[in-house]
């Protein structure tokens, strides 16, 4: 195969000017370096937001007590507890809402022997570990019973976990003290790592939402809660959900028609939405950046292609005099364009891919290389050496073998 | 009648240049036929070597025709012009024309690549072609460690790789010493004679022209004489 043949020889051909050849490769090998790299980075920040987007739970709303207004002066949401119990309930029955955890935060003094910490204690429903599909790394959570009777138990997450305990005790069973009063630990939360707005969702301890409202942090309001979470039937039941809970908690509270709301519902999907495709223009945008380079590399060979076809003129014409159809010739230039492309490009992917793990290692941060990146770098430099091979190629083969032959 | 190996009629050929077009060929009526060994002369720009070109296939004429082997050239496209230069033609030029930093078994056997001829066949045959010339042992040098005349011996073997009909020579002794000329033209008579390949040469040379049987002399783009070798010497001598 005719092929095979011109290959060999396009080979010899950068193989006689290896310094020239490696320097116009490195061109490509800095511009693919820099492409993988750069993916790595970009769709390692879109991995992590993601991450913590999951992390979250899927298809949720916060629903938030009320604003108040105190003679002209205006709260913030939440500053009336005018959600309770009883809503969530309410909630609970609608056809489009999954789940609904109420949820009654608040700071508390954790003690464990001669050690203690200082945590966010959230008195929740058992449904609570489903909205935020939270796992168990040991133990059980608290069931509706815990709830009705206010029991003193409690799931910790795993920084509290690391705070109070020696390594190697296992928590479950051990008793604590929130706010002086004794708890039995009865589950370990499995690690969630940050959230979206970087707090340690891990920092946490999850107690019956009665217990939360009656034994620990007292209610001036009974029975209410700051927050709820609520999660719909599926992503296409959002809309619904939203517009149901709207309904109800208005009948509820009765707020008649062209009344304020006394409560608020935000819908979390569309926040993580827009980080998710604010990650994957990031991720877009340094590749981009990273590709410019590609398209300098890829200048740099048709330079050299350009230089190489008028050097070796003569070459060319003593080639057609032996029989070399213009097709040959411009199959035996393309082939050294695209060579020292794809040599490039395999370089550069290797150091690339080596520049990525040598970041993970010094810095905190996540690169993902994938072989879609890698595919793609490849592709891209393949498609450079044939746009930026072609033009010289093609001067080449158009020559005419007399003028070839007699060029000085 | 017997179609001749070359047939050229009313040949003619410009050059454009600044100064208006310089007529190189002025109506060139020739033929050669099947197993000639045809010596060209005449002196510098009588348009010996641009006849060479056009009978080689490296050029093509403002007017005129060119049968090759009862073939007209002219109607031939720039793929089947390489393949007559590649099956049909060897060309050897005076500068040798050999590819650089490429050994002398590799040049033998390039007209073999573009002809899609395997590897083993090219290099058997390369050898066998080295072997012929006297160069056997140097298969693996590079052009520029071997003399003027073995590299024109390369060139030759070169040209007769693909066991062409016709072997045209541009002055091929014309950078070579006197007595590496003699062994080359005895080369190119053993192949007019041993395989009855058609050769037509141009020299500078009287001695170099009486190995060819027939001489054609060139004046200003014109044919000045045509006929057996000795004779047109002579009469120049005279």
């Amino acid at each position: 195969m005719i092929i095979g043949d011109l290959f060999r020889e396009s080979w010899r051909a950068l193989g006689a000017n290896r310094m020239r050849s490696a320097l116009t490769m490195l061109g490509m090998v800095i511009g693919v370096g820099a492409v993988v790299l750069m993916m790595a980075i970009g769709q390692g920040a879109q991995y992590m937001v993601n991450k913590s987007i999951e992390s979250m739970g899927s298809n949720l709303f916060i629903v938030l007590s009320g604003a108040t207004t105190s003679g002209g002066l205006r709260f913030g949401a939440g500053s009336t507890p005018t959600l309770t119990l009883g809503d969530a309930n309410a909630i609970a029955e609608l056809p489009a809402v999954g789940a609904v955890a109420p949820v009654a935060p608040g700071t508390a003094q954790i003690v464990y022997g001669p050690n203690n910490w200082s945590t966010l204690v959230h008195g929740t429903t058992p449904s609570y570990f489903k909205i935020r599909d939270w796992q168990m790394a040991s133990g059980t959570i608290f069931n509706d019973a815990d709830v009705r009777s206010a029991a003193r138990v409690a799931v910790i997450g795993q920084t509290v976990v690391k705070n109070l305990f020696p390594p190697g005790v296992n928590p479950v069973g051990k008793t604590l003290r929130i706010s002086n009063a004794p708890y039995q630990v009865i589950g370990v939360l499995a690690s969630k790592g940050q959230s979206l707005d970087g707090r340690d969702q891990d920092d946490t301890i999850l107690v019956p939402v009665t217990t939360a409202q009656r034994k620990l942090f007292g209610d001036q309001f009974p029975g209410t809660v700051r927050f709820m979470m609520a999660q719909a039937r599926s992503a296409q039941d959002m809309k619904r959900a939203e517009s149901e809970m709207e309904n109800l908690l208005r009948q509820r509270h009765h707020i008649s028609a062209g009344q304020e709301d006394d409560f608020s519902i935000r819908n979390l999907t569309a926040l993580a939405k827009t980080a998710s495709s604010a990650a994957s223009a990031l991720s877009f945008m340094l590749g981009a950046i990273a590709s410019i380079s590609l398209l300098v590399g890829g200048i740099g060979i048709m330079n050299i292609m350009l230089v190489s076809v008028t050097e070796r003129t003569r070459e060319i014409g003593i080639r057609m005099a032996i029989g070399a159809r213009s097709r040959d010739v411009l199959t035996q230039f393309l082939l050294e364009a695209l060579s020292l492309s794809i040599l490039g490009s395999l370089v550069g992917v290797l150091i690339g891919v080596g520049f990525a793990w040598t970041v993970t290692r010094f810095v905190p941060m996540t690169v993902v290389v994938t072989a879609w990146a890698i595919g793609l770098a490849f592709a891209v430099a393949a498609g450079i050496g044939i746009f930026f091979g072609l033009y010289p190629a093609r001067k080449a083969a158009r020559l005419k073998p007399i003028e070839a032959l007699r060029y000085e | 009648m017997n179609e001749p190996l070359i047939r050229i009629e009313n040949l003619y050929k410009d050059y454009i240049t600044g100064a208006g077009p310089v007529h190189v060929l002025k109506g060139i009526d020739l033929r050669i036929d099947r197993g000639e060994f045809v010596a060209i002369m005449g002196p510098s720009g009588s348009g010996k070597s641009t006849f060479m070109n056009i009978v080689g296939c490296l050029d093509t004429p403002t007017s005129g025709d060119y049968w090759l082997d009862g073939q007209n050239v002219a109607t031939l496209n720039a793929n089947r012009l390489a393949e007559v230069r590649n099956l049909a033609i060897g060309f050897v030029f005076q500068g040798f024309n050999l590819l650089a930093r490429v050994s002398a078994e590799d040049n033998v056997a390039l007209p073999l690549l573009y002809a899609g001829v395997s590897r083993s066949e090219r290099r058997r045959r390369a050898l066998a072609l080295l072997e012929r010339v006297g160069l056997a042992q140097f298969a693996h040098h590079m052009p520029n460690q071997l003399s003027g005349g073995q590299q024109q011996r390369i060139a030759i073997a070169r040209a007769m790789i693909n066991e062409p009909r016709l072997i045209l020579a541009d002055e091929p002794t014309g950078n070579l010493d006197t007595g590496t000329s003699h062994e080359i033209m005895d080369l190119f008579t053993a192949l007019n004679r041993d395989q009855n390949i058609t050769i037509v040469l141009v020299t500078h040379e009287a001695d170099v022209a009486r190995y060819a049987h027939r001489l054609v002399r060139f004046l200003d783009g014109n044919l000045e004489g045509d006929g057996p070798t000795e004779k047109l010497l002579a009469r120049v001598m005279l």
